[in-house]
């Protein structure tokens, strides 16, 4: 831990780590047919402050609590959540309007490994609303762009209107120092780009793979496949990086629901290497 | 006055039954709320007491999925195992208000549930038990966050432990290495010892505190006889024990018999009712619901045990991550015996055999490990 005094927000947290801190929502977008982004203020003033892959427990007053990764710029501007209405307590967060109060416990868990990754060619893939999570590490790459190698977005999504934070994918795909991949599982007429499951992408992949670190963010089961075409590419299991989703009530390590093997997804996660992983991904409903 | 040849031996003395009650009523002018074994409904369980109330001359019948009390044929305070409840439900308590918000148009206010201390004295405490709590210690004090109500509870309770005269029908603490003689986490440990002519207790000191509330009770230095006594107890009861957990590394065992038949057979059985994680004294799982009022003004959040034998416990959108009672009853084994080791450093059982007296079908945690054990030698 670096020497530096804790925030307002952390030392809270600490004292009474089940009890959620103020914030408002500041600006809501439509990001995709069911997933809502929400701009957020701390009521406290301060930034919030987290690294790439981190995640928070937000509380919809009165309905609930749900774990969900930041998906803002760890480095500037206002904690940014991007929410799926999958749930009660989901689709509440995600209906929250601009002046809304939210309750925010965090932040929690082993995000992705940038230092890792420093000196070595990065491969995002995301499926879906995966690529929320893995948004913090993208503008990391981006903004210290000279620390890394050739980085490189494969993002699969459903159908070509699924399509997460779109202008600012296409944005990145019109960049020189990003090599940007998008694939639908269903086209439309109008769509133009790459048809198919997101591994399809992986194959054409122009990578070292013994100087490769991959991060990957999806559906349990795209991320099992883009594993395995990433190993078939010559990538080692401790350089995979995937972020893993279960139950979870505390986000500390205490309520138990979390546990995948000997792991806390919250405490010891989300974010595992596949050599971690693999074992425990192999046995059914573990 | 220790003497120059046993000055590294722990101080022993004897009280007599008198001073037992003296020693409670010492702990309740100490201002503590004293909680301790009582008989209710057919159990012995605990609960609070004001004076010597505790279950004299009873004796406990159990085997699995059965409990019966008994009378014993002596006067003898602890002469019983341990029963439904564990000190679990004082430290890591079964329900609790997280917090309570009040919204006022945009702004809401949080407060805080309120951490009262109560100032805890447990009387008989066993050995098994102390494990248990030594074990909740480390989840919920040891990690970068604690639990500040659990925390509460325990820094100022005061521990009265006791040696057990009896090895319950289910018990298998000596497998586990947690007992059955109580070493170490106590304030004052207790060794019952009746006889003929005399029924008085060996008390061992364990903390400063222990030995300054035991200089205020009538006592006498024991005798190389007390202490003989004291030890022929415990190992009596240490070669009695009513289960035993297999002679081989259980954690590798279960870690590379993850698809065992096994699992799909004890499946049929359990009815997946979350006995075993209720009465289990290490178990720590919890879960939070909200309420709010009709009018969205106050809500609150309030955290209660739950169980990995739920459906809701692993539910992510989609459904249950172990929707059979194979992967349910897989999880809380495993977790028990395996995986618990690499998390904590530690079993999360402490064989109290709770989970076998409680089981309302008999399902018995040291069978099952024996018969996943003597597959591999078949």
């Amino acid at each position: 831990m670096p020497d530096v005094p804790m925030s307002e927000t952390a030392a809270l947290l600490h004292a009474r780590p089940m009890v959620p801190q103020i914030a408002h929502v500041r600006r809501r977008r439509h990001d995709a047919p069911d997933a809502w982004t929400l701009e957020l203020d701390m009521a406290n003033g301060e930034r919030f402050l987290y690294a790439p892959g981190q995640f928070n427990m937000l509380t919809a007053f009165g309905v609930g609590e749900a774990a969900i990764s930041v998906s803002g710029d760890p480095a500037e501007g206002p904690l940014i959540h991007t929410i799926r209405a999958v749930g009660p307590v989901s689709k509440a967060l995600s209906q929250l309007g601009v002046g809304d109060p939210i309750g925010v416990r965090g932040p929690f868990g082993v995000g992705w490994p940038m230092a890792q990754a420093e000196g070595k060619d990065v491969v995002v893939v995301a499926g879906g609303l995966g690529l929320a999570p893995l948004r913090p590490a993208l503008y990391r790459l981006l903004r210290e762009r000279a620390r890394y190698g050739r980085v490189t977005l494969l993002f699969g999504a459903r159908r070509p209107e699924d399509i997460l934070f779109r202008q600012e994918v296409e944005r990145w795909r019109g960049r020189l120092d990003i090599d940007v991949e998008v694939t639908v599982d269903h086209a439309t007429d109008e769509w133009r780009g790459h048809v198919g499951v997101v591994t399809n992408l992986i194959s054409r992949l122009d990578t070292d793979p013994s100087k490769t670190v991959a991060m990957v963010c999806g559906p349990e089961v795209m991320m099992r496949f883009v594993a395995m075409a990433l190993i078939d590419k010559g990538l080692g299991e401790e350089t995979i990086h995937l972020s893993m989703e279960r139950n979870m009530k505390c986000a500390i390590g205490h309520c138990g629901h979390c546990q995948l093997g000997a792991t806390f997804i919250c405490r010891d996660g989300p974010v595992f290497t596949y050599a971690r992983l693999k074992p425990l991904l192999a046995v059914k409903e573990l | 006055m220790p003497q120059a040849s046993s000055s590294a031996a722990p101080e022993r003395y004897m009280i007599s039954v008198d001073g037992l009650r003296l020693l409670i009523e010492a702990l309740r002018a100490r201002g503590r709320r004293v909680v301790a074994p009582v008989v209710a409904d057919g159990a012995i369980i605990y609960d609070d007491i004001d004076s010597l109330e505790l279950p004299r001359g009873v004796t406990d019948e159990q085997e699995a999925g059965r409990y019966k009390l008994a009378q014993r044929g002596d006067d003898a305070y602890f002469g019983y195992a341990v029963g439904p409840h564990s000190w679990k439900k004082f430290l890591h308590k079964p329900a609790l208000r997280l917090w309570r918000a009040e919204r006022k148009g945009d702004e809401v206010t949080v407060e805080a549930g309120r951490i009262e201390p109560q100032n805890y004295a447990f009387l008989g405490v066993r050995a098994c038990e102390l494990k248990a709590i030594a074990i909740q210690d480390r989840v919920l004090m040891g990690g970068d966050y604690v639990d500040p109500h659990y925390k509460a509870q325990r820094d100022g309770a005061f521990i009265v432990a006791v040696n057990c005269g009896k090895a319950g029908g289910t018990c298998f603490c000596v497998s586990m290495e947690a007992g059955p003689k109580v070493t170490q986490g106590f304030d004052l440990a207790l060794t019952e010892l009746i006889s003929q002519a005399a029924h008085e207790f060996l008390v061992e000191v364990g903390s400063p505190a222990g030995a300054e509330l035991l200089a205020e009770l009538p006592r006498r230095p024991a005798t190389r006889e007390d202490t003989g006594a004291a030890q022929a107890v415990v190992e009596h009861t240490a070669a009695s024990m009513g289960r035993h957990m297999p002679q081989e590394d259980v954690p590798a065992l279960l870690m590379r018999n993850l698809q065992h038949p096994r699992w799909q057979e004890v499946a049929q059985r359990c009815l997946s009712c979350a006995n075993c994680t209720m009465v289990c004294p290490t178990c720590f799982c919890t879960t939070v619901e909200d309420h709010n009022d009709l009018a969205g003004v106050e809500s609150s959040r309030t955290r209660r045990w739950d169980s990995c034998f739920t459906m809701d416990y692993s539910y992510i959108h989609g459904g249950s991550v172990r929707p059979t009672v194979l992967s349910r009853y897989r999880q809380w084994m495993t977790h028990k015996l395996a995986t618990w080791h690499e998390q904590f450093g530690t079993y999360g059982c402490v064989g109290c055999g709770r989970c076998i007296t409680w089981c309302p079908v008999g399902i018995d945690i040291t069978e099952e490990t024996q018969a996943i054990a003597a597959s591999e030698k078949a």
